[in-house]
C-alpha cells in the first residue's frame, strides 16, 4: 500500500522535478511553494517513504519472531531481505534528489563508501591493479566527482531501476506467500486445526499454517488481528482478506495524508560543495550505519552491512528445525532467550559506545597504527563478533538452532535501535558526544 | 505420450533430432542474449570523465608568499607558507570525502569526527590516511598553479 502511495505521489512529483544540478533545488522550491498541492504531495511522498522503512522493519521482526521463514518459506524470507535492501536503496536515492545540503553530502559520502574497499586494497598495496572501490564510485557517479552525471544516475535508479525491481520482487513475494502459505491449497487448509492453533497461540501449529505474511501492506503487521483471523478462515478467505486489506489501506492512507498535511518534509539549504553541514547527519534509518562508518569506512559502510544482510538471508538455511512455526518467539524458552539476548546486546552496544566515547579507539592511542588493524578491529566489528559468539553459545547451550536464530536477530534489532538512537540524539558537531542538542556549542 | 515417457527413461533412448535442434537453438539464443547484455553493461562506465582540468591557477604568486595560510574554498584546499616554501593541503577528508575545517589542533571533519594535526596526520577518528599534499607549480605568467589530482609527499615545498 505504501509502495503504491509512493508511486502515486512520485509520478506527479516527476512532472515538475528537473534532475539537473542547477535546477533541481529550484524545482524543489517550485514544488514546495508554487505548484498547486505540490507541497502536500511531496510531504506525503516523504512520509510514506519513512513509513515504508518502519513497516518493512516491523514486518521483518514479525516474520522472524513467528518463525515465518521456515520450511517452504525459506526463499520468501530471502526475497523479503532483498526488498528490505531495495527499500533502503530507494530511500537513499530519493533523498539525494533535492540537491540540498543533505543530498549533496549524502551523495558524496555514499559514493565514497562505494570507494571504501580502497581502505583494504591500499593496505594490501594492490589498489593500482585492483581498484574495485574506484570502479564502484565511478560507476555510481559516472565521474570522479559528485556532479551532474551522478545526479542523473541516482535519478534513473530512483524513478526507474529500483521501483521496477521493487515491483518484480514484491510480486514474487506476494506470489510466494500464497504458494507457501497454503492459502490456495485445499489439502493444507483441511489439515489446519486453525481455531485451536489460533486461540491459544502456542499449540503445535502445523508447518503448513498460513504465514500471515502480509508483505508491506500492513501498517503494524504484528498486531493486525483482522488479518490473522481472516487468514485462519479456511473457506471464504477472499472477501475477508480483501476487507481487512482495504481497511488497512484506508488507515494507512489516512495516517499518511494527515502526516503530510501537518508536517512538512525538510528541505535544507542549496548544496554547497565547499562546506558540509556540521553535524552532517543522514536520515534516521541510516544513522546507525553512520555511527559504524565513523569507526571504519569500509567495515561500517560495506563489511558489516554485507555480513548482516547475508547473515539474515542465510538464517532459514541454517535454522532448519521445523518447530515453532507460527508461534511468537517459539514459546516460553524462546521468550526467555529473546529477553536475555536483548539484555546482552544492549549491554554490549551501550558499553562499547561508552568506552569509545570515553577513551577513544586505537587511532587515538597509537596514531601510527596501520589502518588495516583498525579496519578489522573497531567497535563495530567487536560488536559483530560478540553477537556471533553469543548466538553460537545460545545454539550450543539450548541445542536449538531456532534459539540461536532468535539470538542473532534480536542482537541485530537491538543494535540497530540503540545505534540509531545514539547517533540521532547524542552525536553533535564534529560527530562529538553530547547529552542533548542544547549542549551543542554555539557558532 | 506421458505413459511412453514413463516406460522409457530419457537416458536410455537416443535423443531425437528435434530435441537436439530445439535445445541447440534455445542455448544459442541464451548465449547471444548473454553476450548482448554483457556488452550493454559496458555502457554505464564512461570512457571520458566530465571533469575540468585538475590543474588550476590560484592567483599571482606574490599573493601567497609569506602569508602563513590562505584558504581556497572553491578548490577545497589551503595554501600554507613556511620558511622552506609553499605547500598546499587538500581539505577533502580521506575518510569519506567531507570537507574538513581548521581547528586548534589542526583540522577536524564534521561528518564522522576525524581529527588531524597541523601537518595533516590523523590523530583520531576513522580517517585511514593523512590529508593529501597537492602539487604546486608556477605558471609562465607568474601564477601559482595547483594540481588537485597529484599528491606529493608532506616534505615537498615550492621554493620561491
Amino acid at each position: 500500500m505504501l509502495f503504491l502511495l509512493l508511486v502515486a505521489t512520485g509520478i506527479p512529483l516527476m512532472v515538475y522535478y528537473k534532475p539537473s544540478v542547477d535546477q533541481a533545488y529550484d524545482s524543489m522550491k517550485e514544488i514546495q511553494f508554487i505548484v498547486p498541492t505540490g507541497r502536500f504531495v511531496r510531504n506525503v511522498h516523504r512520509w510514506a517513504a519513512h513509513g515504508m522503512v518502519v513497516c518493512v522493519i516491523l514486518h521483518m521482526a514479525r516474520a522472524f519472531y513467528t518463525a515465518a521463514y521456515k520450511g517452504e518459506r525459506k526463499f520468501n524470507w530471502v526475497v523479503g531481505m532483498i526488498l528490505f535492501v531495495l527499500t533502503l536503496g530507494l530511500s537513499f536515492t530519493g533523498y539525494l534528489l533535492p540537491w540540498d545540503q543533505l543530498a549533496f553530502w549524502a551523495v558524496t559520502i555514499g559514493s565514497e563508501i562505494a570507494q571504501s574497499p580502497r581502505e583494504l586494497t591500499d593496505a594490501l598495496g594492490i589498489t593500482a591493479w585492483f581498484d574495485i572501490g574506484g570502479f564502484q564510485k565511478r560507476l555510481l557517479l559516472g565521474a570522479n566527482q559528485v556532479g551532474q552525471e551522478g545526479l542523473i544516475r541516482f535519478y534513473v535508479l530512483h524513478v526507474m531501476v529500483l521501483p521496477l525491481l521493487m515491483g518484480i520482487f514484491l510480486a514474487v513475494h506476494f506470489w510466494r506467500i500464497r504458494k507457501d502459505g497454503g492459502l490456495t491449497r485445499p489439502a493444507d487448509a483441511d489439515a489446519i486445526p486453525d481455531e485451536c492453533a489460533q486461540s491459544n497461540g502456542k499449540g503445535d501449529a502445523p508447518e503448513s499454517r498460513p504465514s500471515r505474511t502480509y508483505g508491506l501492506m500492513a501498517i503494524v503487521p504484528g498486531r493486525t488481528p483482522a488479518v490473522d483471523r481472516s487468514m485462519a478462515n479456511t473457506i471464504p478467505t477472499f472477501p475477508n482478506v480483501l476487507y481487512s486489506i482495504a481497511a488497512l489501506s484506508m488507515l494507512t492512507l489516512a495516517v499518511m495524508l494527515a502526516l503530510g498535511y501537518f508536517f512538512d518534509a525538510p528541505l535544507k539549504e542549496e548544496a554547497n560543495p565547499a562546506v558540509p553541514e556540521n553535524p552532517a547527519k543522514a536520515p534516521w534509518y541510516f544513522l546507525g550505519l553512520q555511527e559504524l562508518v565513523s569507526y571504519s569506512a569500509f567495515m561500517g559502510g560495506v563489511g558489516i552491512p554485507f555480513i548482516v544482510v547475508l547473515g539474515l538471508m542465510l538464517v532459514p538455511y541454517l535454522d532448519r528445525d521445523p518447530e515453532d512455526v507460527g508461534v511468537w518467539f517459539g514459546g516460553r524458552r524462546g521468550k526467555r532467550v529473546t529477553l536475555l539476548t536483548a539484555f546482552f546486546a544492549a549491554v554490549v552496544v551501550i558499553s562499547m559506545l561508552i568506552f569509545t566515547v570515553q577513551y577513544g579507539w586505537l587511532r587515538n592511542w597509537y596514531p601510527r597504527i596501520p589502518q588495516i588493524i583498525i579496519t578489522f578491529v573497531n567497535p563495530g566489528t567487536v560488536m559483530v563478533v560478540a553477537f556471533a559468539a553469543w548466538s553460537l553459545f545460545i545454539t550450543k547451550y539450548t541445542n536449538s538452532t531456532r534459539m540461536g536464530a532468535l539470538a542473532v536477530f534480536t542482537c541485530f534489532l537491538v543494535a540497530f535501535v540503540i545505534l540509531t538512537y545514539f547517533a540521532s540524539v547524542h552525536r553533535g558537531p564534529n560527530w562529538n558526544f553530547y547529552w542533548s542538542q542544547s549542549d551543542w556549542p554555539v557558532h | 505420450m506421458s505413459s511412453d515417457l514413463q516406460r522409457s527413461p530419457r537416458f536410455e533412448t537416443p535423443p531425437t533430432r528435434r530435441d537436439v535442434l530445439g535445445l541447440a537453438s534455445i542455448w544459442s539464443a541464451c548465449v547471444a542474449l548473454g553476450v548482448a547484455i554483457l556488452g550493454a553493461l559496458r555502457l554505464p562506465m564512461p570512457s571520458v570523465f566530465p571533469e575540468s582540468n585538475s590543474r588550476v591557477k590560484l592567483g599571482p604568486l606574490g599573493q601567497f608568499v609569506g602569508v602563513p595560510v590562505t584558504a581556497v574554498p572553491e578548490h577545497r584546499l589551503w595554501v600554507f607558507a613556511d620558511q622552506a616554501g609553499l605547500y598546499a593541503i587538500s581539505a577533502v577528508c580521506t575518510h569519506l570525502g567531507c570537507i574538513v575545517a581548521r581547528s586548534e589542533e589542526g583540522f577536524h571533519c564534521p561528518c564522522h569526527g576525524s581529527r588531524f594535526d597541523a601537518q595533516g596526520n590523523v590523530i583520531g577518528g576513522p580517517a585511514p590516511k593523512p590529508l593529501a599534499y597537492l602539487q604546486l607549480t608556477v605558471s609562465p605568467d607568474g601564477q601559482l598553479v595547483v594540481d588537485k589530482e597529484t599528491e606529493v609527499s608532506a616534505e615537498t615545498r615550492l621554493q620561491v
